[in-house]
């Protein structure tokens, strides 16, 4: 016979406390998933964890204006997900393909923030179809892809059209003065101090019998400065070589040596004194810019030169040169277009060509009509310049006092 | 032909870059000049080289005046051009830890700074003598550059805190870089700009020779 023995007051106790932890389990616990199933259930949108970002949206292909083709820039309305939150975008892939359902490969990337991406790798008058990826920790997502997009040659750059008219006008006005020139007609063109002070240097240098030095900057034959530098050359040469000066011309470029080796020859020859010249007259120092003004310090230290001329492009070693030559007291003649340098060379130096007086300097020394009729053209473009400048201040001035609602002219014209 | 063929190449190109800035098909010739240039200029460093090593060598051959600087251009021409060709242990030349990289860090790098550091009291000197009241328009320079200097730093508007605000030395400052020198650079910028295209123009209709030695 079995007999059922009665639970002990052990088992009991051990019963009641397993139960106890099962309520307690239940009334804590949180339950996610059925929260979740709660909330579907009240058609709530539900946020999965691993979920992508959002995609870009509206993406914009467009042929780059203006140019000869071979740009496509792409542009696109940034993901919901870009800036904030854990989802928060890393970077933007693009995608590119000649099918709008074809195989799409991914030709660049920007960072997160971006909307905007030049493809300059494409083919003109081949459709392309681009991508735009959202990547971030939590996965990624593409875009719709564009519209088809193609890069095409365009025969004119409109937004130079400006620029343009007013190039037009004035080498018009230039070669309308040139032809005057020629004709015979005198133009008057104002006296340019430091022009007129070139005579005197090399005229001085010849009696104190020591060097005059010339520098034509430190940039090379693509400056333009360069060569109003050099052609400048050209006449202080010949004036040397007229007057049995000693001319010394250490550059900073090759180019720069050859072509002034080919100016002072020239002109040494066209002065009657070829016997004069000798190749060493120009020679090259260094492409560096500090090594440059270094061994020009040294230079004018020990030859102690009667003229220095500082007519080029030039950078921070300007104020260097100019005091070093001013300490040895010799005459300095500056001209550069560098708004920067300017005020350097006016405080050290004895006169000083100022921007268009550089460019202005080898027709001013020539006398020729020709030349000198190219200078009276740029008077055209200056009364141009003042005409839009006061039309401008004037436009400005009536809207802000009147309250007129004038047009910005300045704004829609340049 | 001497003359003509530098004129004809010089109008070309001229012209070319001309169109090119408007034209935008012609940006191709305009690249292929630029690349022209490079590939030359950069044959051009040889002569330059060349000639460096040739004068200076003349004069310590001939034992001219100052011959010892042709002596230390030399060694150091060679002592920063060897390492750099042969020393660099397969690597460029630019890499960290190549002897020319050691060189250019130790020697170039701090020479060079030097130079630069001089420009501090140039600058002074400069000062000094362009800052010297004799006539009108240098004591004008010499009181904006008082007001400019005091107004850049702190004490400026220290000591005139007791005017109202926007009359203190800062905003006096403030206003002559923003009115008298912008518009007096503009200036002088239109004036380059115009001075640019008459220069060009005067070099590629080929009236302007004398950077050929011309008249």
């Amino acid at each position: 016979m079995n007999k059922t023995h009665p639970p002990s007051s052990e088992s009991k106790s051990t019963f009641f406390f397993l139960l106890f932890l099962f309520v307690l389990f239940f009334l804590f616990t949180p339950f996610s998933v059925g929260a979740e199933e709660a909330s579907e259930v009240e058609g709530e949108p539900v946020q999965e964890a691993e979920a992508p970002p959002t995609p870009p949206t509206n993406i914009r292909a467009e042929d780059n204006p203006n140019d000869k083709g071979g740009i496509i820039n792409i542009s696109w309305d940034r993901s919901a997900d870009d800036g904030a939150g854990a989802n928060n975008v890393t970077a933007y892939e693009i995608l590119r393909s000649t099918e709008r359902d074809g195989v799409y490969e991914h030709i660049g990337g920007t960072a997160p923030g971006a909307t905007f991406f030049s493809d300059s790798d494409v083919k003109n008058k081949v459709k392309y179809f681009f991508k735009v990826r959202a990547l971030s920790p939590l996965g990624t997502s593409e875009s719709l892809p564009s519209m088809a997009a193609s890069s095409s040659v365009q025969l004119f750059d409109f937004s130079r059209l400006t620029l343009f008219i007013l190039a037009v006008i004035i080498g018009l006005a230039i070669f309308y003065f040139i032809s005057k020139a020629r004709g015979g007609k005198e133009l008057y063109i104002r006296k340019i101090a430091g022009l007129e002070a070139v005579d005197d240097a090399v005229g001085r240098a010849t009696e104190m019998g020591r060097k005059i030095i010339y520098i034509p900057g430190i940039m090379d034959m693509d400056s333009m400065q360069t060569i109003a530098g050099v052609t400048i050359l050209g006449r202080v040469a010949k004036l040397a070589a007229e007057y049995e000066a000693k001319l010394e011309v250490p550059v900073s470029r090759s180019l720069v040596m050859v072509t002034c080796r080919e100016t002072v020859k020239e002109a040494y020859l066209n002065a009657g004194r070829p016997d004069a010249y000798n190749d060493n007259m120009v020679y090259y120092l260094t492409d560096d810019q500090f090594g440059y003004a270094a061994a020009l310090d040294g230079l004018f230290i020990r030859e102690k030169p009667a003229v220095v001329f500082l007519q080029g492009q030039f950078y921070a070693e300007s104020l260097i040169l100019a005091e070093t030559a001013n300490l040895v007291g010799a005459i300095q003649i500056a001209g550069t277009a560098m708004p920067s340098q300017l005020p350097f060379f006016f405080a050290a130096c004895d006169y000083t060509l100022i921007g268009e007086e550089l460019f202005a300097a080898s027709a001013y020394l020539s006398k020729d009509p020709k030349l000198l009729g190219s200078l009276k053209g740029q008077d055209v473009g200056k009364f141009i310049f003042l005409l839009v400048i006061f039309a401008g201040v004037a436009l400005l001035t009536l809207n802000s006092v009147l309250g007129w609602n004038l047009p910005n002219l300045a704004e829609k014209l340049f | 032909m001497r003359r003509e063929v530098p004129l004809v190449l010089t109008a070309i190109v001229g012209l070319t870059m001309i169109i090119a800035h408007f034209i935008p098909p012609f940006n191709i010739l305009k690249d292929l000049f630029e690349d022209w240039f490079f590939i030359i200029a950069a044959f051009a460093i040889y002569l330059g080289v060349l000639n460096l090593l040739r004068v200076n060598a003349d004069k310590v051959y001939k034992k001219q005046r100052d011959w010892p600087f042709g002596v230390v251009v030399i060694l150091g021409f060679l002592v920063i051009t060897i390492p750099g060709l042969f020393f660099s242990g397969g690597r460029s030349f630019l890499d960290i830890g190549t002897p020319f990289y050691y060189l250019y860090i130790h020697v170039y790098y701090p020479l060079s700074a030097t130079m630069f550091a001089l420009l501090a009291f140039f600058v002074a000197s400069a000062s000094y003598r362009a800052f010297r009241a004799r006539n009108v328009e240098a004591t004008l320079l010499l009181v904006a550059a008082f007001v400019l200097m005091l107004g850049r730093v702190p004490i400026g508007d220290w000591i005139t805190a007791w005017l109202p605000e926007g009359y203190r030395l800062g905003n006096a400052a403030d206003w002559i870089m923003d009115f008298p020198q912008t518009a007096g650079q503009r200036a002088i910028m239109i004036g380059i700009a115009l001075g640019l295209v008459s220069s060009a123009l005067r070099v590629i209709l080929g009236l302007e020779r004398t950077y050929m030695g011309g008249d």
